[in-house]
């Protein structure tokens, strides 16, 4: 978890940034490979990703509005065990509310609505940011971080919902002639799917570093002639 | 009758194995799989805290839950962590040597989705005591499986050159992703009891 506290030093981080940052260049899942559990476990089709995102999303956003609300409340001896009791409220309430709405995605998801509550990334946004922050600002937060998680998990559950069934959202898209890669809506999917794109991702920051640094290279030898000039 | 808890502690940890089919304890996975001995003493530190939970969790479904079963989430939390703390300080207290092996493990294990699964599934498929304790045992000896297998392969991997890309968690994913396909090799152990 130590990893994911880079939110200790915020003072001068404006709110859009506090809202973006966890969408991408922060990823909880691609970048601090964290929450990982939903993240394979219920990707191998685009809707059930989406619900898990969502039913996350509605838990980390509440409960940091009540985390944030009590930050001076709360002793600090007993701060996680707070945030757990807040959290399992919380997912209690998606829980009873899926129940009754969407039965269907309620029963595929199974027994995985309940370890929302022992996901790292809800956990460690609490004691990363909204213990130590103000409602508004750790709404924003939550809110980005929320909308990163839900992206991670409609791309692993395209990849694999496409490859493994050959279709996206339920509606077939590829042509007559393709044979589904059984495997990969099977457990091993998950993990050969999140291994690749973190892969893609490793590969992609390699060149752009590599990029950059030849750019600063260039640009020594012109300010070097200037100033000699 | 036997013969079904026997089924139960195989499918826990071979079939429907806790960290390889249902993606459970992924943290410790990637995070204490370096050397074989840490992984071994994660994993009878898993067995331990997912035996006590299943005790835990047999009581609570047995006087609690009956009358309130929407606590259920709630209580499992609080009170398997509580007790596993409880626990924790008694070994420290008469074991020393003990928990210098376990301990360190012991907070990380409590948060861990593992434990809060095994009693979720506990409570879901009705499991008594016996059945619950067997489930426990089976689902502990998958996880510790699953690490020293990963364990011993990071290690043998540690002596190979990595291409610098696929180095870190990356690797990792991949490997877990073959452990868990020979893994499926065993789904045809059930159809045949």
């Amino acid at each position: 978890m130590s990893q994911h506290l880079h939110g200790s030093g915020t003072r001068g981080v404006g709110p859009g940034s506090v809202l973006t940052r966890g969408i991408w260049k922060e990823n909880p899942v691609f970048v601090h490979v964290m929450g990982l559990c939903p993240a394979l476990a219920v990707t191998n089709s685009v809707r059930n990703g989406l619900a898990m995102g969502l039913a996350t999303a509605f838990v980390l956003m509440g409960s940091s509005i009540f985390v944030s609300a009590l930050r001076k409340v709360i002793p600090h001896a007993v701060r996680i065990s707070t945030y757990v009791l807040i959290v399992a409220t919380f997912v209690t309430v998606v829980d009873l509310f899926m129940q009754a709405t969407v039965p269907t995605v309620s029963k595929a998801l199974g027994p995985f609505v309940y370890l929302i509550v022992v996901n790292c990334i809800i956990l460690g946004r609490h004691e990363a940011f909204a213990s130590k922050n103000p409602i508004g600002r750790s709404f924003l937060d939550a809110t980005g971080t929320s909308v990163g998680f839900t992206i991670a998990l409609l791309m692993m559950g395209g990849v694999r919902e496409l490859l493994g069934s050959g279709s996206l959202l339920g509606v077939k898209v590829t042509p007559a002639g393709f044979e589904p890669w059984v495997v990969m809506a099977l457990p091993p999917g998950g993990f050969f799917t999140i291994g690749f794109i973190l892969l893609a991702l490793n590969a992609w920051r390699r060149r752009r570093a590599r990029s950059d640094r030849s750019v600063r290279e260039l640009m020594n030898p012109v300010t070097r002639t200037e100033r000699a000039a | 009758m036997s013969a079904d808890i026997f089924w139960i502690f195989l499918s826990a940890m071979l079939v429907n194995n806790f960290t390889l089919f249902y993606f459970l304890g992924l943290c410790p996975f990637l995070g204490v799989s370096g050397r074989v001995s840490t992984a071994l003493r994660m994993g009878l530190a898993d067995v331990f805290v997912l035996v006590v939970t299943s005790l835990v969790t047999w009581a609570l479904n047995a006087f609690v839950l009956r009358y309130a079963p929407y606590l259920a989430l709630i209580s499992f939390i609080v009170v398997i962590a509580s007790t596993v703390q409880i626990v924790e300080m008694v070994i420290h207290k008469f074991s020393p040597t003990l928990f210098r092996e376990l301990g360190q493990f012991l907070p990380l294990i409590t948060t861990n989705c593992a434990i809060l699964y095994l009693a979720i599934f506990q409570t879901n498929r009705g499991y008594g005591f016996v059945e619950g304790l067997a489930f426990a045992l089976g689902a502990g000896a998958g996880l510790t499986l699953a690490l020293v297998l990963m364990a011993s392969i990071r290690e043998q991997v540690d002596l190979n050159d990595i291409p610098e890309v696929a180095r870190g968690s990356a690797l990792i994913f991949l490997i877990a992703g073959f452990l868990s396909l020979a893994f499926m090799g065993f789904a045809g152990l059930l159809s045949g009891a």
